[in-house]
């Protein structure tokens, strides 16, 4: 199915900091039909580089970041389910960001875009379902960061979610990702090209931001993964080893697709994240609710082991709340929740059925 | 052989046991099913009973299908996931045909009770007259057709009879509110420490 992007724009946004951004936009795609109850919408939420474009394929033949779990017969299955994705608020794929222009200026925002949060991110879809006239989402889904959005649907609209699937995610960003990201956001800020934020008549920090692309490549890969795919083999032409061409390429290809300053925006939402709000325990800030939840990790995932997982997990079950949760065996490390289809579509596909007989329950 | 007269029980998925437990839940109750395998029960009390089914599997591989097939199944060890549960949390706690493998049997009955109103708790046991026999005329560890492993590879660490555990329920004071004994597909009615196969109790903290 040949799918494209769309936008939908909103007066106003009101932040969690109380900032308003005015307008707003919201780009989307949709997959499938919704019913006439309005019951079977499923929202897709994005990882931190990814976009609006989750299934089918665009006109220019690029398939969706979660093409291979999306469509009939598929883990989200578009004969029975509306699958909704749209583009993070800060992002750089239609929804507005720092490189949007800010209307009050006629310039881009850059650096003077306002600091955002997951909750914000949040927010911006509430309302663009809120516009589809979707009261509940049968479920929320998704990986990384796209965990922590699900979480925070839970927590901010637990009557509007009747299901909620985080995958290889976690309740709060530990010291060693906060690490990571800001080593991608020093290698970008270090590039004179960035220039204060400032870039967009001139060069953008490609340096930089591909340093930091590469770095973020590492730590979505692990280590039996790399010796897979890489070991110590070098490339014929240019002598450098595979590993380092693969990395410069994937910096390189990055650049050509991604806003250095959502990189910085982003990334720094997902390390404000924490859905305990500083407290020990997560049991607090989950509210007890309907809310059922399936919980993925992958045994190699080390940029968000399973004991982060696991925590979320702990603290539903001290609520009592309907929860499963499963470590999928992988040694693709982080990537693996994008690359271990089958057993996450059987996984979803009979929690889904499950819900929708749950929610006729009630 | 008296026990080969008693009344038929009704069979679920092949097993005696599974058929009493099918029939003890009532409708609507919250039920957690430890060791819960494929899921294969919890999905029928789910669908047929309407219950709040819920499992925990330390197999990964039997976990995906018990997730996959609709029930909230975690992978868990059962001697360390019940710390997490608030008191009475469930109507019954299901423990079938694990207590015999599990490495602190006392303290996995307690968690059970406190974490479930009921728990229904299902042994082979060990008292059977083909387990005395074999072990006597072979003077070897018992492999019978109840216990069917070499004892090298046997996932059975306590041996328990019918008496040893209701001594037990006694000195603990648990209150055994129905018991029931099988052999094959009927029920046992007379000296079920010597013809019981498998005993399945219903038990609550006093």
């Amino acid at each position: 199915m040949v799918v494209e992007t769309q936008i939908r724009r909103f007066d106003s946004i009101e932040l969690e900091s109380g900032v308003v951004i005015a307008p707003v936009d919201v780009a989307y795609e949709t997959y499938g039909a919704l019913n006439a109850e309005r019951s079977n919408a499923i929202l897709l939420v994005h990882a931190f580089s990814g976009d609006a474009h989750a299934g089918g394929v665009d006109k220019d033949g690029q398939k969706g970041w979660w093409e291979n779990m999306i469509g009939p017969g598929k883990g989200f299955d578009t004969n029975k389910y509306f699958v909704i994705c749209s583009n993070v608020l800060g992002g750089c794929k239609g929804s507005t960001g720092p490189i949007s222009i800010h209307a009050a200026t006629g310039k881009r925002y850059g650096m003077t875009f306002p600091v955002i949060t997951i909750g914000d991110m949040v927010r911006l879809q509430k309302m663009l379902i809120d516009s589809m006239g979707v009261r509940r989402l049968l479920s929320v889904a998704g990986g990384s960061m796209g965990g922590m959005q699900v979480l925070e649907w839970a927590v901010k609209y637990p009557e509007a979610v009747a299901s909620a699937i985080p995958i290889a995610s976690t309740a709060r960003h530990s010291a060693q990702q906060i690490a990571f990201n800001e080593v991608g956001r020093q290698a970008i800020m270090a590039d004179p090209d960035w220039n204060g934020g400032d870039y967009y008549d001139g060069k953008p920090p490609a340096r930089g931001l591909s340093v930091a692309r590469m770095v973020g490549h590492i730590t979505y890969m692990s280590d039996a993964s790399m010796r897979e795919k890489f070991g110590r083999r070098l490339r014929e032409d240019n002598g450098i080893f595979e590993v380092e061409s693969y990395l410069r390429y994937r910096g390189s290809q990055f650049v050509d697709r991604f806003d250095a300053n959502s990189y910085l925006y982003i990334t720094k939402a997902m390390d404000l994240f924490d859905l305990g709000q500083g407290a020990q325990s997560l049991v607090l800030a989950l509210p007890k609710s309907r809310t059922r939840f399936l919980v993925i990790s992958f045994t190699s995932d080390w940029l968000y082991p399973s004991y982060q997982s696991l925590e979320i997990v702990s603290a539903l079950r001290r609520r009592n709340q309907d929860v499963a949760y499963i470590e999928l065996t992988s040694n693709y490390g982080h990537d693996a929740f994008l690359v271990t289809v089958e057993e996450q579509a059987e996984l979803i596909g009979g929690f889904l059925t499950r819900t929708i007989k749950e929610a006729s329950r009630v | 052989m008296r026990g080969e007269h008693g009344p038929l029980v009704h069979e679920l998925f092949g097993r005696g046991d599974y058929g009493l437990i099918s029939e003890i839940v009532e409708p609507g109750a919250c039920v957690l099913d430890l060791g819960c395998g494929e899921g294969e029960l919890l999905a029928w009390l789910a669908g047929n009973k309407n219950v709040d089914a819920r499992g925990v599997e330390i197999s990964p591989a039997k976990l995906q299908k018990a997730i996959a097939r609709g029930v909230s199944a975690y992978q868990g060890d059962i001697e360390s996931c019940l710390a997490d549960y608030p008191d009475k949390a469930f109507d019954y706690v299901l423990l079938s045909q694990t207590l015999q493998e599990v490495r602190h049997p006392m303290q996995v009955m307690r968690d059970i009770l406190r974490v479930g109103r009921k728990a229904i708790v299902a042994f082979p046991n060990f008292g059977h007259y083909s387990v005395r026999l074999a072990h006597l005329f072979n003077g070897r560890a018992p492999k019978t057709k109840l216990f069917p492993y070499d004892w090298w590879d046997s996932p059975n660490i306590h041996f328990l009879t019918v008496d040893d555990f209701e001594i037990l329920a006694a000195r603990e004071h648990w209150q055994i509110e129905r018991r029931y004994f099988l052999s094959g597909t009927r029920e046992v009615k007379s000296m079920p420490n010597l013809m019981a196969e498998v005993a399945v109790f219903v038990v609550s903290q006093v």
